[in-house]
């Protein structure tokens, strides 16, 4: 019993947190410009900041994870870190040479003060910008919101350096995936091409985070949305944002800067927002939804169906991150199971759980929800009332151990496994693989608890 | 390949044997803008710390120090698992302003009144140093509430480099140090220092003591007890392993308690043996202590010899790069693996001082490069241009190496099988020569062609 320690009587805490379901907004910040292309993010902080966001997200991606950091001193840490981080933009640019380098900030500097964009003219009118090369920042403090919030600034902030208006339009759609995985993005750019959607997604860490073997080591991979691309994402006709947490805020300020008309959805993941995706993409883009996306969904209808004895009513506890856990739930109602138990570490806000409360609102059961919470509640309500699955992060695996349930991994980060790098689980084939994963749960755990006699061949 | 580019104020970071003339620089901040693979001051504090399994360890900032840290080091216990969950006082905008005391404070009382540990360590972070939270008068106030000891950890993250954090550890560790009971402990008495039973690591090595018939009053952190810290003046000799981290805490009971220390390795053949024989050497009143160990060594070689022998036909021959963290380990790397066959092409290391690079430059083979706090470029141009078959180091070079299309042995956090000892030697050897031979590799590109 790892967690022998978690009590079952659950008391209020005030000033604690134990076993996060969350961490601090840099690390959004370094995933979200690792999806700019030639883009080395840089962290004006202390060197252990970067130094944990590399190995975290090299654990998640098993990928080499480039960025660079101001390696804040006392001395800095007292007069200001201007001279680190001018000493920074000429070193990056002479040795690592990026096209784009994406500074973001720490709870270090964010409290000392120090100006970014003073300190990047001062780089600039020192002639330490190279021509045609960029220098961008977000302010990231790691003691507001959490890693999505560091993610949505830093995606933001793409928007306020680079998108640009000229008065033409053209037919291309922005698409924010949000802080998601490589392989989703993937995948909403597999669905639009097939509706012939010409598209601008950013950030994008397709081919960045999920590269071949080449036996080069490449400082900056192929994939990543380019600077030239982020100028023209204000000519677009429109722009979806996935995820109103980790995307709304750069959508909402690209309509606001070139008025690109905007809209927040759900991310598509299970059957309705995935509906909501493929319908508002084919209307703002004026095309049709090809037979290759209905037969898509139609097979997942249709597996659904076959499934559904095993599905039905089976209480689930889910840990993730705002945008996930609304569109996860959702599906997880229309399957007919029980979403019970909810927890996100990030700060979403009182209206963001009572849309994460509508989506269960027909659960016969007790629900739980606590925005924000942490994993220690999680398992305490555990504790009090079981549950049949969990669904969370490789974390949530002491807790699957410990009470005897079976976990499905979904979410960051994922510590211990293959798959989230590689398949998708947006869109109507991505809702297939979720629920093949949690089918294999289940059935898994039925085969193994059955006595001889129920031990069933067909299921 | 081109060449890269290095920059000029590290050029004297980089020595290659035999072809530049020997000016090493090191233990230098790193440059802003380096893309080096070092941590801080709080990291260092928090893998000495970590392993201590029954005393509280509450991270006092913002959440992102406790998220990163949480059980990422397979520092194993046989008892308490509390070590093993995060706690955060999660410092929000409001107590950045305000100050973070309050919240510290009742985090700390309800923390205790909870778990009821034996110790409590508090680790400041960035932000406490620059709020200027007391962490000291809390940390006190509370110990007096509560009745334990509750140590405050100086581990603001900008305040030096790891090598701090390990000294800011050995500091809160010293202040347990005298306040247990020696009465019950042997003449033949040591504590083993820095080793923090990775993957099971500091059972072996105690085990081989105890067989020589010396008693191991502490080992210090790995599977450690807050009792066992109180009471570890009462050994006769502080065995210390890994260089950088636990030296500290050796010369601070030097001083006060007069007690001796040698340095050793548990990493190798020769470097295990030695350590025993050191030991032995220092109780020469027993000589059944040595006779012990020569048996002991004796026994534990012939074990593995065999199977040795067999991996060394495949390995011999292939060139290996190593970046570690501190040089002691390399010193034992290279070692080992000339034991296997292999040449070492590239030795590097985070944290190493200048006596640690001439003994490297000493021991390595004409052309090997030397290395200080190197970055992925300079790291990934030697290992192609010196064409290594295998990398050793820790988690952020893993996918370089694969990426590369060779070999890669984690000697860091990430080892999941003791690689300590004699049976963590033939571990090594198994590991090593399963990641060289992997057949995945005939697949890379540039071996297809």
């Amino acid at each position: 019993m790892l967690l022998r320690h978690t009590t079952k009587e659950i008391k209020e805490r005030k000033a604690l947190m134990v076993n996060p379901a969350k961490t601090c907004q840099p690390i959004g910040a370094m995933y979200a410009a690792l999806g700019v292309h030639a883009c080395l993010p840089h962290s004006h902080g202390s060197q252990g900041c970067y130094a944990y966001h590399r190995s975290t997200l090299t654990r998640h991606y098993k990928e080499p994870v480039m960025a660079a950091t101001s390696a804040f001193t006392e001395g800095a840490s007292v007069f200001g870190g201007q001279a680190n981080l001018l000493q920074a933009i000429d070193n990056i640019f002479t040795v690592y040479e990026p096209e784009v380098i994406a500074v973001h900030t720490t709870c270090l500097s964010e409290t000392i003060g120090d100006d970014i964009p003073q300190i990047v003219k001062k780089a600039e009118a020192d002639g330490k910008i190279p021509a045609g090369k960029y220098v961008f920042h977000a302010n990231t403090p790691s003691y507001v919101g959490s890693h999505v919030t560091g993610f949505s600034n830093m995606t933001k902030a793409m928007v306020d350096y680079f998108s640009e208006k000229n008065g033409r339009k053209t037919n291309a759609i922005n698409l924010i995936p949000g802080f998601v995985e490589p392989a989703d993005m993937s995948e909403i750019k597999r669905m639009a091409a097939a509706l012939g959607v010409d598209v601008i997604m950013f950030p994008d860490t397709a081919n960045v985070l999920n590269g071949p073997l080449t036996g080069k080591f490449k400082m900056y991979p192929e994939g990543g949305v380019t600077i030239e691309q982020l100028k023209l994402t204000g000519w677009s006709t429109g722009t979806i944002a996935l995820g109103e947490m980790a995307s709304g805020a750069a959508a909402k300020a690209l309509d606001a800067k070139c008025k690109v008309p905007c809209r927040v959805l759900n991310l598509p993941i299970g059957l309705h927002d995935t509906d909501i995706f493929i319908d508002t993409l084919h209307r703002m883009a004026g095309v049709n939804v090809p037979e290759e996306i209905n037969l898509e969904r139609g097979q997942l209808v249709d597996a659904i169906s076959d499934w559904q004895q095993y599905l039905y009513g089976k209480r689930v506890a889910l840990v993730g991150d705002p945008d996930q856990l609304l569109s996860l739930t959702r599906f997880l109602v229309a399957l007919d199971m029980k979403p019970v138990y909810m927890v996100t570490g990030s700060p979403a806000g009182k209206k963001y759980a009572q849309a994460l409360q509508g989506t269960v609102a027909e659960i016969p059961d007790q629900v739980q929800i606590k925005v924000p919470g942490d994993m220690f509640l999680l398992h305490q309500w555990i504790k009090n009332e079981p549950v049949d699955l969990i669904i969370g992060n490789t974390y949530a695996k002491y807790i699957a151990r410990d009470e005897d349930i079976p976990l499905v991994r979904f979410g960051f980060p994922i510590l211990d496994r293959l798959g989230h790098s590689y398949f998708s689980t947006f869109g109507y084939r991505g809702a297939l693989r979720l629920l093949e994963k949690m089918l294999n749960a289940l059935l898994d755990r039925k085969d193994r608890d059955s006595s001889d006699i129920e031990f069933e061949l067909v299921m | 390949m081109s060449a890269i580019p290095i920059l000029k104020e590290r050029q004297k970071q980089i020595y290659q044997k035999g072809r530049t003339p020997f000016e090493m620089t090191c233990e230098k901040h790193s440059l802003a803008g380096s893309v080096s693979q070092r941590a801080c001051v709080f990291c260092g504090s928090r893998v000495v710390l970590y392993p201590i399994s029954d005393a509280l360890h509450l991270i006092h900032g913002p959440i992102g120090c406790a998220a990163y840290t949480w059980d990422i080091r397979g520092a194993l216990s046989s008892g308490p698992q509390l070590h093993r969950l995060s706690f955060s006082t999660d410092l929000q905008e409001k107590e950045v302003i305000f100050g973070g005391e309050p919240k510290l404070y009742q985090a700390l009382i309800e923390l205790i009144d909870t778990y009821r540990p034996k110790a409590a360590f508090v680790y400041s972070t960035c932000i406490v140093g620059i709020i200027g939270d007391d962490v000291e008068a809390v940390c006190k106030k509370v110990s007096r509430e509560r009745k334990i000891p509750v140590l405050a950890v100086h581990s603001e993250g900008f305040k030096g480099t790891k090598k701090d954090g390990y000294k800011a550890a050995c500091d809160a560790l010293f202040q347990l140090v005298g306040t247990g009971s020696v009465q019950d402990i042997a003449p033949a008495g040591i504590n083993i220092l820095g080793e923090f039973n990775i993957g099971g690591e500091a059972w072996i090595i105690k085990k081989y003591y105890e067989r020589m018939g010396v008693q191991v009053v502490s080992v210090m952190t790995g599977d450690g007890r807050v009792d066992e810290i109180r009471k570890l003046h009462g050994a006769a000799l502080n065995v210390v392993q890994c260089s950088g981290a636990m030296t500290f805490l050796a010369e601070m009971l030097k001083e006060k308690y007069g007690i001796p220390y040698i340095r050793v390795s548990y990493f190798g053949i020769d470097d295990m043996a030695k350590a025993l024989y050191d030991v032995a050497d220092h109780f020469e009143d027993d000589p059944g202590i040595k006779e012990r160990a020569r048996k002991l060594v004796r026994d534990e070689v012939n074990a593995i010899y065999p199977k040795l022998k067999e991996i060394r036909k495949d390995l011999s021959g292939k060139r290996a790069a190593i970046y570690v963290g501190g040089a002691f380990k390399a010193f034992s790397l290279i070692k080992a693996l000339r034991y296997l066959g292999m040449k070492v092409i590239l030795a590097g290391s985070q944290t190493g001082n200048k006596i640690d690079y001439e003994i490297l430059r000493d021991m390595c083979d004409e052309g090997t490069v030397i290395l200080d706090d190197a970055n992925p470029l300079e790291l990934s141009k030697y290992i192609i241009e010196k064409r290594a078959d295998l990398f050793i180091g820790g988690v952020k070079e893993r996918p370089m190496a694969y990426k590369l299309g060779i070999g890669f042995c984690d000697h860091n956090h990430e080892r999941k099988i003791p690689l300590a000892g004699f049976e963590g030697m033939l571990n090594f050897a198994r590991e090593v020569h399963t990641s060289v031979t992997s057949p995945v590799w005939q697949f890379v590109p540039f071996r297809q062609r």
